[in-house]
């Protein structure tokens, strides 16, 4: 649920980053926070355990530049992984513009994406949203690692539609800001169509 | 009032409208900071000592608070809590729901006090609940006669590519 505030000049959107525990949601959003310079990014915040794990989310505003005399401002946010955090995804679901489903590509966590790729269609849902029509994107993460499943493999399971998806290392960087572009772009054209 | 995926528009004559109830609600409660925030955390408006004060960041983790209590509530049968207060050592806060749909958040140190930001607030919320219906009707008006076409219409790829350059 985008937010044009003709007064400012300025249009809103809310991304958020959804994925199994442990899959690298926050560690996207450092990477992009790391990256960006000074004037274009806000606070960071992240409301996580003593070990680092999220509790409720992480928050990063960007200011990424003007279209057509607006200056567009993304709202970056991710969910905790964690199965027994579900009342907190649910929250930070209301008004997304646009999701990133971040996968972990290691082997043993092939389960973990689809019971999270599902429960974050229940929550859509729930929210009256359809996954099958917002703006979404799959970033296939920790492929440095050496027990990753193919990615042939997990875009048959996890990508049915076929919608943008794109492979990552998020600690490293690659991939991240091609993901958070991809989303973008499907949230700006959304726009388009709204109005 | 609003539905949950209907964007939420702002126009420059409601922004003004808004302005001036929250510059006024600031002088006669007393108190230091006001902001208005979209209940997803878009800050809306803002007003009084904000100079020193991380708007953006207030706006999210209100919005967050809100939604977590929110979630409070429902758990224990109740619909939401609709004034929320935090007590601090020098500064204080008062959060409340206006039209179901957004967050008034009021700052306030010694110089007030509870009851009299309660009493304003109150007065307050029924003006700008007003003009926020009065923005749902215009954003509908404008949205079935398109006499104003959308400035996102014609955005095309480059537009996008150029905001990562
Ligand atoms: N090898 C490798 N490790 C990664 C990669 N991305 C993230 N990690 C590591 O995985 C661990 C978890 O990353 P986080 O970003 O905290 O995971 P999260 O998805 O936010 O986890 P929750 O907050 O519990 O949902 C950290 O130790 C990261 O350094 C990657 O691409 N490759
Ligand atoms: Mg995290």
């Amino acid at each position: 649920m985008s937010f044009i505030n003709y007064a400012s000049r300025e249009i809103n959107c809310k991304i958020v980053y959804y994925g199994p525990g442990l899959c690298g949601k926050t560690t996207n959003l450092q990477f992009i926070y790391n990256k960006t310079a000074e004037e274009s990014k806000g606070k960071m915040i992240s409301l996580a355990t003593e070990t680092e794990r999220t509790l409720f989310f992480d928050f990063l505003p960007l200011a990424l530049g003007e279209i057509r005399g607006f200056k567009t401002r993304f709202h970056l946010y991710t969910v905790p992984g964690q199965v027994f955090y579900d009342a907190s995804r649910k929250l930070i679901l209301k008004g997304v513009d646009g999701v990133v489903f971040v996968a972990d590509s290691q082997e043993e966590r092939f389960d973990a994406n689809i019971e999270s790729l599902e429960n974050l269609k229940d929550n859509l849902d729930e929210q009256g949203f359809d996954l099958e029509k917002i703006p979404f994107v799959i970033q296939y993460n920790k492929r440095d690692l050496p027990n990753v499943s193919s990615v042939e493999e997990l875009s048959e399971l996890l990508n049915p539609r076929k919608v943008p998806e794109l492979e990552g290392c998020a600690m490293s960087g690659e991939g991240v800001f091609e993901t958070l572009k991809a989303v973008a772009k499907l949230v700006l054209n959304d726009l388009k169509k709204d109005g | 009032m609003l539905g949950p995926q209907s964007s939420l528009v702002m126009y420059d004559e409601e922004y003004q409208r808004i302005l001036l109830l929250l510059e006024r609600l600031l002088r006669e409660s007393n108190s230091k900071v006001i902001f208005l925030v979209d209940k997803n955390g878009q800050l809306i408006a803002a007003t009084g000592e904000t100079a020193n004060l991380d708007t953006t960041s207030l706006a999210s983790l209100t919005a967050g608070n809100i939604a977590a209590t929110g979630g409070l509530a429902k758990l224990i049968g109740e619909k939401e809590f609709s004034i929320l207060f935090h007590e601090g050592e020098k500064d204080n806060i008062h959060i409340s729901i206006i039209g179901g749909r957004v967050i008034l958040v009021v700052i306030f140190d010694q110089r007030s006090s509870l009851g009299l930001v309660r009493l304003r607030v109150k007065k307050a919320s029924n003006e700008l609940a007003i003009v926020f219906e009065d923005l749902v009707n215009k954003t509908e008006q404008e949205a079935i006669s398109s006499s104003v076409p959308s400035p996102f219409a014609e955005i095309t790829d480059d537009d996008i590519d150029n905001l990562f350059n």
